[in-house]
């Protein structure tokens, strides 16, 4: 039976879930002197001692191997060096897919979510991805526009510090930006060639600071930010928001604290949260005036299902029956290519920021009939000469056959030769794609799992197919050849952007948030993470789940001092 | 090369601390694992998993795959058998290709050449290798040896580049933090003069 105490405080705010979403909502409501509750599913974050930033492989026998050899029998999380995190896979916290469908739910259970480890691309969505609909027919427009996010953009830019470069391209609207690092040397080669075909590729957008900001120190370009970083020089919500947030002495940080179900009482308002305390395996309650969800965009949806009630017969905040619809990831497609252009040059420090430091906005956003598909994608860039880890020189050893010095030599000469592209592209919503509650599957705490369904479309397939065209154009422009491609579209879920589950509308029959993501039905109930989305554009979903939850933040605030709330 | 960046990272971490931009605990937390990295290693690798004679079959095995040449020395000094024994002793599955792969290979030796391979002779050795190494040589008989083959190829590969040796060897320069991101021209003209974009 679920623990009460009836003395209980009751926060003004609880928010579920400390990613980009949970992160910024509980660093702009403390600064406001609201008093929030943030649990976390997963534990606190140490980052001086859980981050291996700087380690060399051979500081550990197994040289991030594993102790059980993992890198070469399948890991469970992105490798021994990368920052604490999550997998596709947890013990003891299932979920099922539908026949026919496949979906893979990423899930971290950390003080910081994803954003301790996660890619850093922090690109603005242009004016035309919140109006979808009204540009092609497809899909459904946003109950908002750029101009309303637009401001929560400048703040979330000045707050968690963005390097890019200002160009002036429509797909990929400008910002505040600090002054990104000079591309490496294989990254110019890349520009060059993309002239040629007149792709525009500029600066990265990434949330890495280059000059000190709010006590933060700058990047010191060793390339490691997906260790997790030591000097907070890039964003995660644990290290730039909610830790800071504490010294306000407003925040309640309550880890190992797995949502279970939202309370509400007979006016049909959350009172308080219901979590398993992980660490003794009982159920407790925590009180309070309103809920904000940032759970991610599945977790979200899966907690609004599981809160019945006679009253709310299909879930909280559910009588549109939206929730759990429109679920959506990005599109994703890979290529690498030996450069032989490259093989002798100079070798030198290339460690820079972790990631490319240009890309490639979608340039066809004025020829969607031409490139014969509805809707665009990005490229990012890999290569350099990396610090060797396990499985480095895995390309050169599947090139060539053979060992002894002919193998080394091949090595030592291949080093830092390839280059690698990934796009990433918008998936248009459609009615196959949804998650819902399995009947007959629990996790290890009781809670009803989530069922997915998804099917990409001919859209997804067919700008797929655009970008193995492109890239292979790019790589044989700059005199290489291709050397390793994916066989087909990600597998669903990969890409890890899933979002779009507890969409926002004007209209209560066809949404489940309004334009500020408060429930429709349950004014004291909130959603801050990527489910209000109402598509999932070419343009990585982190900055927008800020700007956003950003915008509800203030929102919820003023509601709370109008006493609405 | 190993000592001097360390050196380095400090010195910029030190600069860092001054400026205010860096905490004490962060900075506690590098220097505890370059104390780790200097830690000596204690007397002679004792084998966890593999018998004193299929150690040294891998130990010969290891440096015939990654040899000592003009730039560096082989996969043994840069500590390939140790990383194998103690992935080994870790994995079953894993152990179980070893100690098969290793037992093909002797009774192979010894049919062939009359001696185990470590006996045999190197062009021996080398014989032996070749028709697990080449596709051109791949028959339906040689299987376990060719897959154990491509284990031993890939995991030496990995041991060796992921030692201060290997990361010399292909001159890895990197790891030190920086406090500004440059690009040397040269490098920049070489690429492009030879990819004919520039």
């Amino acid at each position: 039976m679920a623990q009460v105490r009836r003395s209980a405080p009751v926060y003004d705010v609880v928010v579920i879930g400390s990613g980009a979403g949970g992160g910024t909502v509980v660093q702009v409501l403390t600064k406001l002197g609201v008093n929030v509750a943030l649990l976390e599913a997963g534990g606190m974050l140490n980052p001086a001692k859980d981050f291996k930033e700087h380690m060399w492989p051979y500081q550990v026998p197994h040289r991030g191997a594993g102790e059980a050899a993992e890198s070469y029998f399948g890991r469970k999380d992105f490798g021994f060096f990368s920052a604490v995190n999550g997998w596709w896979e947890i013990e003891g916290e299932p979920y099922t897919t539908a026949p026919g469908s496949s979906f893979r739910w990423f899930r971290s259970r950390i003080l910081g979510g994803r954003t301790n480890h996660y890619g850093r691309i922090s690109l603005r969505f242009a004016d035309y991805d919140f109006k979808p609909y009204s540009r092609d027919g497809l899909g459904t427009d946003w109950p908002i526009s750029y101009e309303d996010v637009a401001p929560y953009y400048d703040k979330v830019e000045e707050f968690i510090g963005v390097f890019g470069s200002k160009e002036g391209i429509r797909s990929a609207p400008d910002g505040i930006f600090h002054t990104p690092p000079p591309p490496r040397a294989h990254e110019v080669l890349i520009q060059k060639a993309c002239a040629k075909l007149n792709i525009p590729c500029i600066s990265s957008r990434l949330s890495v600071i280059t000059r000190p900001i709010n006590g933060r120190a700058a990047c010191h370009y060793c390339g490691q930010c997906g260790r997790g970083c030591v000097t907070a020089s890039k964003y995660s919500s644990s290290q730039v928001q909610i830790l800071p947030a504490l010294k306000s002495g407003k925040l309640t940080i309550i880890t190992n604290a797995m949502a279970r179900e939202l309370i509400t009482n007979d006016e049909g308002l959350v009172t308080a949260v219901s979590y398993i305390d992980k660490t003794t395996r009982t159920e407790k309650q925590i009180r309070c005036r309103t809920v904000v969800l940032a759970a991610s965009a599945c977790e979200s949806a899966r907690l609004l299902l599981n809160s019945k009630s006679s009253r709310h017969p299909n879930g909280l905040a559910n009588s549109s029956g939206v929730v759990g619809r429109y679920l959506t990831d990005t599109t994703g497609y890979s290529m690498s290519g030996h450069i032989p252009a490259l093989v002798g040059m100079l070798k030198h420090d290339t460690d820079g920021v972790d990631g490319g430091h240009v890309y490639m906005p979608w340039w066809l956003w004025d020829k969607q009939k031409e490139a014969g598909f509805p809707r665009g994608y990005h490229i990012e860039v890999g290569g350099g000469y990396n610090m060797p880890s396990i499985g480095s020189f895995n390309r050169t050893i599947q090139r060539h056959e053979g060992y002894g010095a002919s193998l080394k030599a091949k090595i030592r000469e291949e080093y830092g030769t390839f280059v690698s592209f990934a796009g990433r592209g918008e998936m248009i919503p459609n009615e196959h794609s949804y998650c819902e509650i399995d009947p007959d599957v629990v996790d290890q705490w009781g809670i009803p799992v989530l069922r997915f369904h998804f099917k990409w479309s001919d859209y997804e397939r067919a700008q797929v197919k655009h970008m193995e065209q492109t890239f292979t154009e790019i790589i044989e422009i700059m005199g290489g050849t291709v050397v390793t491609k994916q066989k087909d579209i990600s597998v669903p879920g990969e890409i890890i952007h899933e979002l779009g589950t507890v969409r926002m509308g004007d209209d209560p029959k066809t949404s489940a948030l309004n334009k500020y993501c408060q429930a429709h039905d349950v004014k004291n109930l909130f959603v801050a993470d990527a489910a209000p989305f109402v598509s999932n554009p070419d343009k990585n979903p982190t900055l927008t789940i800020c700007a956003l939850a950003w915008r509800t933040a203030e929102y919820l605030a003023e509601e709370l001092r109008k006493g609405n709330v | 090369m190993s000592e001097v960046t360390r050196r380095d990272w400090l010195t910029a971490l030190g600069a860092a601390m001054l400026s205010g931009g860096i905490s004490a605990e962060a900075a506690q937390h590098v220097h505890q694992a370059v104390a780790e990295a200097k830690k000596p290693a204690a007397g002679a690798y004792k084998p966890k998993v593999f018998t004193a004679h299929e150690y040294k079959t891998l130990q010969v095995l290891a440096d015939l795959i990654i040899p000592a040449d003009e730039v560096s020395k082989g996969a043994v000094e840069a500590g390939a058998p140790e990383f194998i024994d103690l992935l080994c002793s870790g994995n079953s599955q894993l152990a179980l290709i070893y100690t098969g792969g290793l037992g093909w290979l002797d009774r192979e030796s010894q049919k062939r050449f009359d001696a185990v391979f470590v006996e045999a002779k190197p062009d021996q050795q080398r014989a032996l290798l070749d028709l697990l190494a080449y596709s051109k040589n791949a028959k339906p008989e040689l299987a376990p040896g060719i897959n154990f083959f491509n284990w031993a190829r890939r995991m030496v590969v990995d041991a060796f580049y992921t030692s201060p040796i290997g990361i010399a060897d292909v001159g890895y320069k990197g790891n030190k933090g920086m406090a500004k991101f440059e690009v040397p021209v040269e490098a920049i003209r070489y690429a492009l003069k030879r990819s004919g974009l520039g």
